[in-house]
């Protein structure tokens, strides 16, 4: 298989295997007009399998939205085909729409224009928990 | 601008002041009769309740302040599909502060982010109910004088029991705090309670004894009632209803000095047998309502002028 390298964006590398997709979902990389690749069960020393994403354009990232499906997660940072930084990902303590709160009872589920905002809060277990209910986000 | 969203929004220390506020309020109640002259509740009723808004209303009439709201939200431009956020920048318009049930969990934060006066969150669906909270703690504390080393049963719904959840959570942040878990197994306490409040402050608890089994340990039995409008079946709701019925025979091995307390409304979970039992404490429960409310808007409103 032939992934050309890239000159200008980004190698996020050391996502857990099976979460690439989740990742580029979230991402919102489906509408992203450039090269994007998906790579998945990677052979990882490190892993034993792991996804990476090849995205060949500077565009903004959410590292938020990293740090929340995989905090092991590492962002390389390319430009003129050259690594310029190499970027561990910390889970972010909130996440404003990145996901949305599946409690039937909560009013974020009937007020359209309220922010789904979840909270870290249980950082070992990586629990996030809508601010409004409580309910734990899930995975 | 301060709210009461959560119990846990306030210190022990905050609540601590709270309760001596209200303890001097029930010694010296012309001392207070005048401290709202002016000011505005506006006691914003989505879902019905009695008790709640009703002690609202009457902790501001009796700080001599004015009270305005609805009561059901057929009366309010809800009806016509006005946002919370709306209705609460609306109302900072018209008064000095907000007393908010909302069926939908989370909606007074919502009220309160968008608000420019306080916001006291009156009850949101199964979530929290602070001032019961506060109530219940006040109770606590007139009749036990203490918060430490108690032995408390939590009996009935402790599934959607907001009152249960939130008392859990201001009752552990104290030394020597036992709980006694007892529910059918459809209404047990959800585990992130558990995990997260109990677990989380080493918190001794036991579940599932028979009301029975337990009593004779308790210094606190707060029952609750098995709530139908928490339920999507009215099935379920037939089904548990009637779990657990605390009648005077179950009072044979408890102690004396037993606080038997309830949030109310009952509907049979208290046999009014026990009404006349000197350690029945529900009522005054609501009368302690009253008092801590009017703690809690005297305080919310001093904050806010500052």
């Amino acid at each position: 298989m032939n992934i050309d390298s890239i000159q200008n964006g980004y190698v996020i590398d050391h996502i857990s295997a099976g979460r690439g997709m989740r990742l580029y979902e979230l991402l919102g990389l489906d509408s992203a007009d450039c090269s994007v690749a998906i790579i998945k069960n990677v052979t990882s020393r490190k892993l034993g399998k792991k996804d990476i994403i090849k995205i060949d354009a500077d565009i903004p990232l959410n590292l938020e939205i990293i740090g929340y499906v995989d905090p092991g997660i590492t962002v390389n940072i390319i430009k003129d085909g050259k690594l310029i930084e190499k970027r561990g990902i910390e889970m972010p303590e909130t996440l404003t729409n990145v996901i949305k709160c599946k409690n039937p009872r909560c009013i974020t589920t009937t007020e359209q224009e309220i922010k789904h905002i979840f909270k870290l809060t249980d950082r070992e277990k990586r629990v996030y928990r809508c601010i409004y209910c409580e309910t734990k986000a899930s995975r | 601008m301060r709210s009461l969203i959560d119990i846990l929004d306030f210190s022990v220390e905050e609540i601590h002041a709270l309760i001596n506020t209200a303890c001097d309020i029930i010694d010296n109640p012309k001392k207070y009769s005048e401290k709202c002259r002016g000011k505005k509740l506006a006691t914003l009723f989505f879902e019905p309740s009695t008790r709640t808004r009703l002690s609202f209303e009457s902790a501001m009439y009796e700080l001599g302040g004015n009270v305005i709201g609805f009561s059901e939200a057929n009366s309010s431009s809800a009806a016509k599909g006005e946002s919370v956020s709306d209705t609460a920048k609306t109302i900072s318009c018209y008064a000095d502060i907000i007393a908010m049930r909302h069926p939908k969990e989370g909606a007074p934060l919502v009220a309160a982010k968008a608000a420019s006066i306080p916001v006291i969150n009156a009850g949101d669906g199964g979530h929290n109910h602070p001032t019961q909270t506060l109530a219940d703690l006040l109770t606590i504390h007139r009749e036990k004088g203490r918060f430490n080393n108690l032995t408390i049963g939590l009996c009935g719904d402790l599934k959607f029991g907001r009152t249960v959840h939130s008392l859990i959570n201001a009752l552990s942040r104290y030394k020597g705090i036992k709980f006694v878990l007892i529910s059918p197994d459809e209404l047990k306490l959800p585990s992130y309670v558990k995990h997260d409040v109990l677990d989380k402050n080493g918190i001794e608890y036991c579940e599932n004894p028979s009301l029975e089994d337990a009593i004779g340990d308790l210094d606190i039995l707060y029952m609750t009632r098995v709530q139908r409008e928490r339920f999507f079946n009215e099935e379920d709701y037939l089904r548990l209803k009637d779990s657990y019925i605390l009648e005077p025979s179950k009072l044979k091995n408890a102690k004396g000095d037993l606080s038997i307390m309830h949030p109310l409304p009952r509907v049979n979970e208290i046999s009014v047998a026990i009404d006349d039992d000197p350690r029945a404490c529900y009522f005054k429960q609501v009368l302690n309502g009253k008092y801590i409310r009017m703690a809690l808007i005297l305080k919310l409103l001093e904050e806010a002028e500052k």
